[in-house]
């Protein structure tokens, strides 16, 4: 690692009175600690949040849930309100990474994760997201595991969160603090595409801090399901992975979330597919149709058109398993 | 290590316990649980698998919690109870899960074996069921190179219940 002092601050103004473009907070430090390690992201100054409180998962008055930002990913997903109410986060949080990381990873770190492509990580190639001008090798070489939707020339990186597809589906809210005051993002605007800026992975000012992510009241709690695709039954990343949660009242869909993740620079939602399923009965059918619609932009690259057949089909099934009770598919919790 | 270490810079001082001994100690910002434990304390029980969090080989219980002591940087370990694998016999007691790893004959090189026998005595106070399937989901943190996954599945399984039947073995301890 590059030598960097090392800050410990009492206080979440005191720590984003420190930030500047050449520190970087660190909490759990799964990613951060090993984008350190080579030479990816080489902060002169570390400030260390992890004393600053922001460790509760707390009832809102509207009926939601507000999780302190340093809430571990595995205190999340074993969480009994999260259980209860959401096992759809709880689901995608199991989903990701191992039980240790999971032990470190904290929520707010984990939206703040940077992408996998393995060209970011290797200093000795280009990479705009790394490097912003120098050129993005994944577009022609080695791009199994890169972007079909909303990629640019510029970057063609996935955001590699399994939580954060969940948390898309959901419809979280970021809240966050910086130098001049609190304010609050919602999901599905945090991260951005990388358009002609891939350096730039979400909204947050170089002083701000996320706090905690709030969940609005539940209503997916019965028909949900986070179904991830991967090279390996367990601890790898999503090739494609689907968030979907839809609330049925006589056979009919009243309400429907999908989300896809291993697809996109961020978790991919498309409400006009959202819409479709809305009043109409479960059918495979249905589904297919929905599946066709969401990937119809897709722009596969040479080595993943593999991805849009497989993303629809995932989307197909996990429609299909989110409609089935939760118990009748064994899910757990 | 191919990294250059600089000698200088500011050194920190933390306080925290490692296998029920409180240790003062001066670390650099940049130094990691891992070279810690290895370097400075020669704990070289802990193993240097992949340095980046994919294999397992350096699990340790923080708080009685397994984590990967090569993405942990020491400096925030201030005030925290260790246990790594040095730390799990009693005198010459074995700990329930290392006798369960002879037992099962649960290794070949023995390079995982730290890490998975410490990831599985975190494993243990997580509450899940012990079978197989469950066993081989909640290790998956930990790669065997030699493949001798079967036999740990084996061996954990064993040695699941018997912790929580007798749980007063270091490292089993609530935090």
């Amino acid at each position: 690692m590059t030598p960097f002092s090392y800050h410990k601050p009492a206080s979440v103004s005191e720590a984003v009175n420190l930030a500047d473009p050449s520190s970087r907070f660190i909490a759990g430090g799964t990613n951060l600690v090993d984008l350190m390690k080579e030479h990816v992201v080489r902060p002169e100054h570390l400030i260390d949040i992890t004393h600053l409180g922001l460790n509760r998962i707390e009832r809102t008055s509207s009926g939601g849930v507000l999780i302190g930002a340093l809430v571990s990913n595995a205190e999340l997903a074993a969480d009994s309100t999260i259980e209860q109410h959401y096992p759809l986060l709880s689901e995608a949080i199991l989903a990701g990474a191992s039980p240790q990381l999971r032990n470190m990873a904290s929520t707010g770190g984990n939206l703040l994760q940077l992408t996998r492509c393995y060209y970011f990580y290797d200093t000795g190639t280009p990479c705009n997201k790394r490097d912003p001008g120098s050129g993005c090798p994944a577009r022609t070489g080695l791009n199994r595991i890169h972007a079909i939707l909303g990629a640019s020339d510029a970057c063609v990186a996935t955001h590699p969160s399994d939580m954060c597809v969940a948390l898309a589906a959901l419809e979280a809210v970021v809240h966050v603090e910086g130098r001049s005051g609190k304010r609050q993002i919602a999901f599905a605007e945090f991260h951005r595409l990388p358009q002609d800026a891939p350096q730039r992975d979400n909204q947050l000012a170089v002083d701000e801090l996320v706090v905690a992510i709030e969940l609005p009241p539940p209503a997916f709690a019965d028909h949900y399901r986070y179904l991830k695709i991967r090279d390996r039954a367990s601890y790898a990343f999503a090739l494609v992975s689907v968030a979907a949660a839809v609330r049925l009242d006589n056979n009919v869909i009243q309400l429907a979330r999908l989300a896809l993740g291993g697809v996109a620079h961020k978790p991919w939602r498309d409400l006009a597919v959202e819409r479709m399923l809305i009043g109409q009965p479960p059918s495979q059918a249905l589904f297919t149709r929905a599946a066709q619609t969401m990937l119809q932009g897709a722009t596969p690259l040479s080595h993943n058109g593999f991805k849009v057949t497989l993303a629809q089909r995932a989307i197909v099934r996990a429609l299909g398993d989110a409609v089935l009770d939760a118990a009748a598919r064994g899910a757990r919790p | 290590m191919s990294e250059i270490f600089p000698e200088g810079g500011q050194q920190h001082p933390i306080d925290l316990t490692i296998n029920a001994q409180a240790r003062s100690l001066q670390v650099h910002p940049w130094t990691t649980l891992l070279d810690l434990l290895r370097e400075q304390l020669d704990l070289i029980g802990t193993k240097k698998g992949c340095d980046h969090g994919q294999c397992g080989a350096c699990t340790v219980l923080r708080d009685g919690k397994r984590i990967n002591a090569c993405l942990t940087l020491a400096i925030m370990c201030d005030g925290a109870d260790l246990v790594t694998i040095e730390g799990l016999a009693s005198g010459d007691q074995l700990h329930p899960m290392q006798r369960a790893f002879i037992t099962h004959d649960a290794f070949q090189c023995g390079y995982c074996t730290p890490g998975q026998i410490c990831s599985a005595v975190g494993l243990a106070r997580e509450g899940h069921a012990a079978t197989p399937d469950v066993i081989r989901e909640q290790m998956s943190g930990n790669l065997c190179r030699c493949g001798a996954y079967s036999n740990i599945v084996a061996a954990v399984q064993e040695a699941l219940p018997l912790m929580r039947a007798a749980p007063q073995a270091q490292g089993d301890q609530q935090p």
